[in-house]
């Protein structure tokens, strides 16, 4: 399959959504691809306790005409100006469509390609059960009953009360909340709240969806503990520590940018974030990006870069320039945040020697002390070969070592051998007898 | 105070690795420099197949030697570096091809290198994943499978137990006259100077008569038993033969960890590591053609590498006639992995002035000199490929 | 749920009965408790809950290596969790 669009996005989240109706809406051609099953990205993920501005933007969606490959991934970027995607389902789909990946020609592309939770390494932390906070959220509403189930939400950010909210909502008993951070860390990302009425009264909803549970500053877990799945948690705070015997340990160390894509686009990176100006624009003409990946900021500030990026690729600059001005006077909320969700630097120390960091090829901490960076861990651990592809030890090793992870290389997310070799043109092989 | 070396090893790939073992070996105060780690270079990007090859019999006899050398070696060798002995099944598409196959397993056995000719039903057995049809195999069973970056690291880790000292990276600036020239504006004095540095040898030494010529790789998930021999159509030693022509051939690798590796290509001119996608199609769609299920496996990455490739096929080991404190270890071209070992001992043998196991006169470097006194690179490839 | 609108899939051979826009991975969870081995055979079961982490990872009607948490259940579908198996 092929497809030429004016505008494709990547990414169908706040960011994305808003970027593809802005843009569908000024006339031009416009497609989505986007690898979940339906549109929302994680923080509307379907389910109960979508806002109404998230019902109001969802709808538009849908309205809106726009072509979209639901539950298709980027792979590849074959050429400039093409890339190459895969359906969830390629390797079992009854119809040859999905099985073949499909090249997506585009004049501008804008990448909404949010981020994924950090998570760190802890003795036990690769217990069934032990799951990212956003991870059991998705799951949840992804059809996991947790009606009944105890539950500990750990790590760090905002996301762990909306978890935690969304969970009590569900039936499920959260035992205890326990944020890395210090309340005196975590004070001036609620003086900018009061700035931002709404935030600030989605936050105090949260707390109060979970009156009943314990919320602890300055704790975190330092064990999981279980057999075949999780049964208790050991929590630590201020020295103190403490069993808590749960069914889930719900745990996640605020986001990590999803600049993968972007980074094998040749868009320039900072400090791990996607560098675009003031509308959006990356270093690459024509490529936009809006959303977590030019810095973490949440849902609010998500839609209006998504908005700022639309406008600006379908040539309308001097809206885009009107919302840019709203933009800034927003960014202060990212810098807090990011002050807000500094990690404590005993969270170095939770995981013991033969603590698996690399889950996808089983590697202890212990195997990768002896480095000196990400590829020669990797060459001589298998620390990031595995499918995951250092999405997830990646995380963790950057904070525990300090280590960027290497060049990204095509596929960007496994995929059939045949999708990455192209399925379009005619066969061009030399055969050995030409090379004669 | 400067320390004065009796060697020093730039690069510290799976060449420069086994030379360093075996000027330690020998008793020569050796020293390693590198940019970066051990076996970041053209040995993280390689198969690590260890394969005898006879596009000459001078890469016969360094091959064969090599491989005894990597046979003998193998108890030692720590598990990660995943040494297998699974054998190379050279694939024969037709009646043709089986006459190549029939030739070289004439050759390998006068050669001392058994081997097996399997007709087209037993190839089919052997390997029931390669397509219909095809008329047969010669099965090389001393052929085998490693992870070069380990091997390498278990070689560096044996050269500095015996003796030899891994320098604190840093990028070399120049070599001359027994001096080695780093980045941070030190120098090492040596008594020889062993370039090691793949195909970066010529950053160092612009008349050296080597050139890149990149290959790319893929390699998929865990699927153990697809295949259980090394796979390369008899059509690679066409194509590893060309000099001139980007090509592709069919060449499948099963990793110890139930992975396969897939090759392969070659292509002049490339100097970035930026996958050609036009080249990558035409290495999976050759792979394709001879296990038509294997577009169904995931790909977890493709990457590419740099082999210095010389215009004769055969490595430039020995002295360097511009400079009597150089000996060379490099343009190994795909045999890197294969001939690390033999080279090394040509090498400590080269240094020590003892007399070497095998004739080492094919693979000086002084072989292209004589031919056209430092003719520019280029020259000696036009040559080569009118020749 | 009304039963007509649930949907059928086997678990390791175990029938599960779910609601339509169930994950896969949900589904492997309300029949046992794990998805995959890792390669040193410990249980694991979905992390990141979006496609990234890839311990999620079942054979789907004899498929191995599918990411469960981004494939919706199908009437009929095979899971088979626990292996890192099988060619086709």
């Amino acid at each position: 399959m092929s497809r030429a669009f004016d505008i494709l996005v990547v990414g169908a989240g706040p960011a994305g959504i808003a970027a593809a109706v802005t843009a569908a809406e000024c006339g031009l051609s416009v497609g989505v691809v986007d690898d979940n099953p339906a549109p929302g990205g994680q923080i509307w993920r379907n389910g109960a306790h979508l806002p109404a501005s998230a019902r109001r933007w969802k709808m538009r969606f849908e309205a809106a005409p726009l072509v979209r490959l639901q539950g298709w991934r980027i792979v590849d970027r074959p050429q400039p100006g093409t890339v190459r995607a895969q359906s969830n389902d390629a390797e079992f789909a009854p119809d040859a469509a999905a099985r073949d990946g499909a090249d997506l020609h585009y004049r501008q592309l804008i990448l909404a390609t949010g981020a994924r939770e950090r998570f760190l390494p802890f003795p036990g932390w690769t217990l069934p059960n032990v799951i990212g906070a956003g991870g059991l959220d998705a799951m949840v509403r992804g059809g996991l009953p947790i009606a009944g189930r105890r539950v500990v939400v750990a790590g760090t950010g905002p996301l762990l009360l909306a978890v935690a909210a969304h969970l009590a909502s569900r039936g499920a008993t959260i035992a205890a909340i326990c944020e890395q951070a210090s309340a005196a860390q975590i004070a001036p990302l609620m003086l900018n709240l009061i700035t931002q009425p709404g935030k600030l009264w989605q936050g105090a909803s949260y707390r109060w969806a979970t009156r009943n549970s314990r919320y602890l500053t300055r704790c975190w877990p330092v064990a999981a503990r279980g057999d075949e799945r999780l049964r208790s948690v050991i929590l630590q705070r201020d020295g103190k520590q403490w069993t808590v015997n749960c069914d889930f340990l719900a745990c996640g160390f605020h986001l990590v940018p999803n600049t993968e894509l972007a980074a094998l686009l040749g868009c320039s990176l900072d400090n791990g974030f996607v560098s675009a100006g003031e509308l959006m624009q990356t270093s690459v003409p024509g490529i936009w990006c809006a959303g977590e990946p030019t810095g973490i900021g949440g849902v609010e500030l998500s839609l209006l870069e998504g908005q700022i990026a639309g406008l600006a690729a379908a040539g309308k600059t001097q809206a885009a320039q009107k919302l840019a001005r709203r933009r800034r006077g927003a960014l202060s909320f990212v810098r807090a945040l990011g002050r807000a969700c500094r990690l404590d630097s005993q969270l170095r120390h939770l995981a013991a020697p033969e603590t698996i960091v690399c889950r996808c090829e089983d590697v202890p901490l212990h195997a990768l002390r002896v480095h000196t960076g990400w590829r020669d861990a990797k060459l001589h651990t298998r620390c990031g070969m595995g499918p995951c592809q250092g999405r997830i030890c990646g995380g963790a090793t950057e904070f525990l070592f300090g280590w960027r992870a290497g060049s990204v290389r095509p596929p960007l997310f496994p995929a059939l051998v045949s999708t990455l070799g192209g399925t379009q043109a005619p066969v061009v092989t030399t055969s050995p007898e030409e090379t004669l | 105070m400067t320390r004065v070396w009796d060697a020093v090893v730039v690069g510290a790939g799976i060449v420069g690795a086994a030379c360093a073992r075996e000027c330690a070996a020998v008793g020569l105060r050796t020293a390693v420099i590198d940019a970066a780690g051990v076996g970041g270079g053209a040995t993280a990007a390689g198969m690590g197949h260890i394969v005898v090859m006879d596009d000459s019999p001078a890469q016969l006899a360094l091959t064969r030697w090599s491989q005894q050398l990597w046979r003998e070696l193998a108890p030692e060798l720590p598990s990660e570096a995943e040494f297998e002995s699974r054998g190379t099944l050279w694939v024969a598409a037709d009646e043709e091809e089986m006459r190549e196959v029939r030739r070289r397993q004439q050759l390998y056995a006068s050669a001392g290198v058994p081997s097996e000719i399997l007709d087209s039903r037993a190839l089919a057995e052997a390997e029931p994943q390669l397509r219909r049809g095809l008329a047969g195999a010669l099965l090389v069973q001393s052929d085998a499978v490693l992870y070069p970056p380990a091997a390498a690291a278990y070689l560096m880790r044996e050269a500095i137990r015996m003796g030899a000292q891994m320098l604190p990276p840093q990028r070399v600036t120049a070599l001359a006259h027994g001096r080695v020239s780093l980045d941070n504006g030190s120098q090492l004095s040596a008594g020889r100077i062993v370039n090691a540095c793949g195909a970066g040898a010529t950053d160092l030494l612009p008349q050296l008569p080597i050139r890149k010529r990149r290959g790319h790789l893929v390699i998929t998930d865990r699927y153990p038993g697809f295949v259980h021999h090394q796979l390369v159509e008899l059509g690679y030693l066409k194509s590893a033969h060309s000099i001139a022509l980007d090509s592709v051939a069919f060449n499948v690798q099963p990793r110890q960890t139930g992975q396969l590796l897939i090759g392969s290509s070659r292509e002049f001119g490339a100097e970035d590591a930026t996958i050609n996608h036009a080249l990558l199609r035409a290495m999976i769609e050759r792979a394709e053609s001879y296990l038509p299920r294997i577009g169904n496996l995931q790909a977890i990455r493709a990457w590419t590498g740099f082999r210095a490739a010389t215009p004769d096929k055969l490595p430039l080991i020995g002295p360097w006639p511009g400079d009597a404190t150089f000996c060379l270890a490099t343009g190994h071209e795909g045999l890197g992995i294969t001939t690390s070992l033999a080279t090394a001992r040509l090498v400590a043998a080269e240094i020590t002035g003892k007399a070497s196991e095998i004739p080492a006169a094919p693979y000086f470097p002084a072989r292209f000199l004589d031919a056209s006194r430092l003719a520019p690179a280029a020259t000696l490839y036009g040559e080569a490929v009118r020749g | 749920m009304a039963e007509p609108e649930s949907i059928a899939l086997t678990v390791d051979e175990i029938v599960v009965r779910v609601s339509p826009g169930t994950t896969v991975a949900a589904a492997a969870l309300i029949a046992g408790s794990h998805t995959r081995l890792s390669i040193a055979g410990e249980p694991r079961a979905p992390l990141c809950g979006m496609g990234i982490c890839f311990e999620c990872r079942v054979a789907i009607n004899g498929v191995p290596h599918q990411r469960s948490c981004q494939i919706l259940c199908a009437p009929g579908m095979r899971v088979t969790t626990g292996r890192e198996l099988a060619i086709r």
